[in-house]
């Protein structure tokens, strides 16, 4: 489904991602991990062009992402893309936040439009939150909210920047929860995150990152019990033991 | 001092309208009126093209809003009185003219708080937009400039409030706006400056105020209709707004 062929990119001397090669198939759910400043932010983002990059190319289901003369806006309308920080709009209710697309763009009528947002609400646990405003909202139902939006356009690829990591520790299982819906449904989800216990009982792969590039694509149950590059191996301990780089 | 109200408060407030042409008070509310109606339509553009990542857009606007702010608004009524007929060939009307003058001057301020309303809603908010598929104008029509606004809100009552006053400017080319009119009074009554100018202030005072307390109680009913700037504070746990990682 997304094909990254030699991919490049560069802040200023800073090569934030290199050389990266990979295939994320239809219907795999790939977690991307790695200490903080290893591109793996970087790498989701350039799949919905919000990063450019260097050189290289980004392929979603053959089409050059990040080809001159592509129609980004039809092309991220088909990507669901959420944020670390939710970014829901504060200016419009739950419910508007979720139909803004369909209206603005994907020319649904109101009706419509509306019924498949209470869907989706629905299906994220939130229906009776329609007509509040997003800052009534706690960081978890916010997050719902936000994945419910991402669906509206009915998009087959979802991906998720760091999308429990501004949460309350309390609510980030109720966000994992709704991701593991969406999994269940065979929906195509690429995931950064550090959340080791999604990426054990979900993720069918896991990509390990640091400075710019994928030193490790395995499974998760190879990934977490025997990690092959030292980096990975350091990665594991130092979440697994926070305390042992002090000792 | 009520004498001199019960015999020039008609000529106060419209001139000799309808045996002159309209003074006052009444030239005063309408030239700050469509000069504010006139101006917006503009500040906004130029906000947007100050915005712009497009450069032969954003330079000559900059350009423009760094010269009109760096001169006084005498000089560009000036400019636009002397300066102006000898382009077009036609002789300007003094209302024309102060309107010109004043929307010029309007439009680059307005520009400024635009940029500043723009650039304060959080990038993210943009990069949503942009995720969900939006292109560049309804991500600012739908998602930016309403929010936008909002924090303009204060800005533009001072530039509104600002304007109402700048109108007096008008006395120097001879517009018969409130100032003129008071003065006229004045040389009329010769012996009584100090009641004059005190009405002529206080006249002035009430439009402002009256202008600032109405966006004051404008500007809490937005905020009563949706709690969002509670949620944009820095560091609460339901902040929306922190950069991404």
């Amino acid at each position: 489904m997304i094909q990254f062929n030699n991919v490049n990119k560069w802040y200023g001397e800073y090569h934030a991602l290199a050389d990266i090669t990979e295939t994320i198939a239809k219907g795999e759910v790939v977690v991307v991990c790695g200490p903080s400043g290893s591109g793996k932010s970087t790498l989701i983002r350039t799949i919905n062009r919000l990063e450019d990059i260097a050189s290289g190319t980004i392929t979603l289901d053959g089409e050059d992402i990040h080809g001159r003369g592509v129609d980004v806006n039809r092309l991220r309308s088909r990507i669901g893309f959420v944020f670390q920080q939710f970014n829901l709009f504060p200016h419009l209710t739950v419910l508007d936040n979720c139909t803004l697309a369909p209206l603005a763009i994907g020319g649904a009528r109101p009706a419509q439009a509306h019924q498949k947002a209470m869907q989706l609400l629905d299906r994220v646990g939130l229906a009776h939150k329609a007509n509040a405003w997003p800052s009534e909202l706690s960081g978890g139902q916010q997050q719902r909210v936000a994945i419910a939006r991402a669906l509206a356009m009915e998009p087959p690829l979802m991906l998720f920047d760091e999308p429990t990591s501004a949460l309350d520790p309390e609510m980030v299982g109720e966000v994992l929860l709704v991701m593991r819906d969406l999994v269940r449904d065979g929906m195509t989800l690429v995931v950064v995150t550090h959340e080791m216990g999604f990426a054990r009982d979900v993720a069918h792969r896991v990509l390990f990152m640091d400075q710019g590039r994928i030193l490790e694509r395995a499974e998760p149950h190879e990934f977490f019990n025997h990690p092959q590059h030292p980096r990975a191996k350091q990665f594991l301990a130092d979440i697994r033991t926070p305390f042992a780089q002090a000792a | 001092m009520l004498e001199l109200i019960q015999t020039y408060w008609l000529y106060f407030l419209v001139g000799q309208y309808p045996d002159g042409p309209l003074g006052g008070v009444a030239v005063t509310v309408l030239l700050a009126a469509l000069a504010l109606m006139l101006a917006m339509p503009i500040g906004l553009l130029l906000g947007l093209a100050r915005t712009s990542t497009v450069a032969a857009l954003r330079r000559p606007v900059s350009a423009l809003v760094y010269l009109v702010r760096g001169i006084p608004l005498l000089l560009v009524v000036f400019w636009t009185y002397f300066f102006l007929p000898t382009v077009t060939g036609v002789k300007t009307g003094q209302f024309t003219t102060m309107l010109i003058a004043l929307v010029v001057f309007d439009g680059v301020y307005l520009a400024e708080i635009v940029r500043a309303g723009i650039q304060s809603v959080p990038r993210g908010q943009y990069e949503a937009a942009r995720a969900l598929g939006l292109d560049h104008r309804r991500a600012m029509a739908r998602v930016i400039l309403p929010q936008a606004l909002r924090s303009m809100l204060p800005s533009l009552v001072n530039q509104f409030v600002s304007t109402i006053k700048a109108t007096s400017l008008g006395y120097i080319i001879g517009l018969t706006e409130t100032s003129f009119i008071a003065t006229q009074i004045n040389s009329q009554v010769f012996t009584k400056p100090a009641q004059v100018y005190l009405l002529l202030s206080l006249t002035y005072f009430v439009l402002c105020f009256g202008l600032s307390r109405f966006a004051f109680m404008l500007e809490r009913r937005l905020a009563r209709r949706d709690l969002p700037r509670v949620a944009r504070s820095p560091g609460s746990p339901t902040a929306s707004t922190a950069p991404t990682a």
